[in-house]
């Protein structure tokens, strides 16, 4: 394909990584918080709530700024990680977690929604049938948030190939390294005769952002078709 | 053998409630408020009583004395909710075999053939609970809790969220599974209709207390039992299918005695029981002849009862057995109807509703 230049084509590369990433990785740890918020009272629940939701109020160079003081090579946190071995800054791995951490909220809202939504009284008939607690969260909750786990699962996808404030400011724009799609868009846009390039990452970025919503559904009506009826 | 010690705090007042349910089916009976739902879900755990001893078939699941409290998913309880609660992401199939895949190896099984042909639901194995209809589903529901490998089944008013054809499709099945089977079923409901027709034991419970417990017939014939008001105070008579006229009446025997009521659609020989509701019951104190009614029993006066309106509350046995008949104060004085007497009592034959007649 020399449509687009292998420049451009690592840009698309990196950001579906980049994306993959910080969906897969954020997906547990977003089931469980969106649990937590929606079933269990805990005290500091409401900080925990204004956390997660921070990175969607927040200016993203802001949460980029942050994420940098924390993670960075001379941060302590950053600094701690580096000597076992896990950098961020300025890697891939750091583009990942910028998107991850930006598209967190989106994640956590859509499936703490469908947690909510989940009838109480259909956990406690799989108890009374002798389901343990956690029998009856894999065998009648989650199959029942399926869908929303899957909606949340793509719109953090989405989220995390379009991030480019936070990610620019923790992780810069190298290409090969930290350039993904929107970066590269923005890099092809700051130079003269760069316009068609950037033109065609941004049809490229439309039609993985279709892609997705169509995937998410396709899947939510199966599945709500399949408890709806036959 | 369920055998249940109560004591919770409710909005309104205290629950104290003590006890014994024998095999067979015992009615938690009760105007709405009265405190029964908090008794079943403290029996299946989903709610946990201030204080509280409950013991199934020698098996403790709950002593707050001990500090033992077995949570739902250990107590091997098959639950039969209002709403049916079936699993919409599962097959009717996959939802009868939820409560198999948890209950212990060497728990007593039913037959999943068996119980699919007592309820009629095999056609029903491959659909989804969402294209079910109430009935289906509630039929599915009690196979789900029967399959389960219950030590005692509880019902919590299956039949009220259905409309009255269904709820006659459902109680036979309730009958069957209190006749076919051997586990203790504790049921919720405040519908006379089905405390006369399923009900062994019957526990009556008014504001939190038990008003009155013991075998179903004795205590629905017990004139000082005023269930709903009085004006759903009934007799329960068992009888026995004895023949089928030509002009659509099925004749039925009790005690000595006979009755009419249209065709009940069951072979002779069926036992069955007819609820006969105190105010479709009037009083002769001679044989009476040319009336339209063709059910006439004779019976001597047990107790009168005034209430605090103008009605009373008569009470004869006859050798069909007890027989409830609601008069004015009017009539008790001017017939002079005091314990002793022998009475004719006419029940109307339509009053015999069908959905109070089981077999």
């Amino acid at each position: 394909m020399d449509w687009l230049g292998p420049e451009e084509w690592q840009a698309v590369a990196l950001s579906l990584k980049v994306a993959l990433w910080a969906t897969l990785a954020g997906l547990p740890l977003g089931l469980f918080t969106a649990y937590a918020l929606a079933r269990w009272e805990f005290p500091g629940k409401q900080l925990v709530n204004g956390l997660v939701h921070l990175p969607l109020i927040l200016p993203p160079v802001v949460t980029g700024y942050l994420l940098l003081m924390t993670f960075g090579t001379r941060a302590p946190v950053g600094a701690f990680l580096q000597d076992i071995g896990i950098t961020f800054a300025f890697r891939w791995t750091g583009a990942a977690l910028a998107a991850g951490v930006m598209a967190f909220p989106l994640m956590v809202r859509a499936m703490r929604l469908s947690i909510e939504a989940v009838d109480i009284k259909l956990e406690q008939a799989a108890a009374t049938l002798g389901a343990s607690r956690l029998w009856v969260f894999l065998t009648v909750t989650l199959p029942l948030i399926l869908p929303g786990i899957i909606a949340g699962g793509i719109l953090a996808f989405a989220k995390a190939m379009g991030e480019f404030g936070a990610t620019i400011t923790f992780v810069s724009n190298i290409p090969g390294q930290t350039q993904t799609l929107p970066s590269a868009i923005y890099a092809f846009l700051q130079v003269p005769g760069g316009e068609s390039a950037a033109m065609k990452l941004v049809l490229i970025s439309v039609a993985v952002a279709m892609t997705a919503l169509l995937l998410s559904e396709i899947f939510a009506r199966r599945l709500t078709k399949r408890m709806e009826g036959r | 053998m369920l055998s249940v010690d109560l004591h919770h705090p409710m909005q309104g007042f205290d629950l104290d409630v003590t006890f014994d349910a024998p095999p067979g089916l015992t009615v938690l009976f009760g105007r709405s408020g009265s405190g029964k739902t908090t008794v079943i879900n403290a029996v299946a755990g989903l709610l946990r009583a201030k204080q509280a001893q409950i013991i199934v078939n020698g098996q403790t699941l709950s002593d707050t004395e001990t500090g033992l409290w077995l949570p739902p998913h250990k107590r091997r309880l098959g639950y039969v909710f209002q709403e049916g609660r079936l699993f919409p992401h599962l097959t009717v199939k996959q939802n009868l075999r939820f409560g198999q895949w948890f209950a212990p190896k060497d728990a007593p099984r039913e037959d999943m053939a068996r119980v699919v042909e007592m309820l009629g639901i095999g056609p029903l194995l491959h659909r989804r609970p969402a294209s079910l209809s109430g009935g289906e589903k509630q039929r599915a529901a009690i196979g789900r809790a029967l399959l389960a490998s219950p030590r005692l089944i509880l019902a919590d008013e299956p039949l009220a969220a259905l409309d009255e054809a269904r709820k006659a499709e459902i109680l036979p099945y309730f009958e069957r599974l209190r006749d076919e089977t051997d586990i203790p079923i504790l049921y919720v409901s405040h519908s006379p209709a089905e405390v006369a027709r399923l009900a062994t034991t019957l526990i009556a419970l008014d504001g939190g207390r038990v008003a009155r417990q013991g075998p179903a017939v004795q205590v629905l014939g017990d004139p000082m039992f005023t269930p709903d008001g009085v004006r759903s105070v009934g007799a329960v008579i068992e009888a026995q299918v004895a023949r089928h006229h030509d002009d659509g009446l099925s004749e039925l025997s009790a005690g000595d005695d006979r009755l009419f009521l249209p065709n009940v659609g069951l072979a002779s020989g069926t036992p069955l029981r007819v609820r006969i509701a105190a105010q479709d019951v009037m009083l002769s104190l001679e044989k009476p002849s040319g009336i339209s009614a063709l059910n006439v029993l004779a019976g001597r006066i047990d107790q009168v009862r005034s209430g605090e309106g103008p009605g009373a509350i008569v009470s004869l046995d006859t050798s069909a057995g007890r027989v409830l008949a609601r008069v004015t104060r009017r009539s008790v004085d001017a017939m002079g109807l005091q314990p002793g007497l022998t009475v004719y009592a006419v029940v109307k034959t339509v009053s015999i509703a069908p959905q109070d007649v089981g077999g």
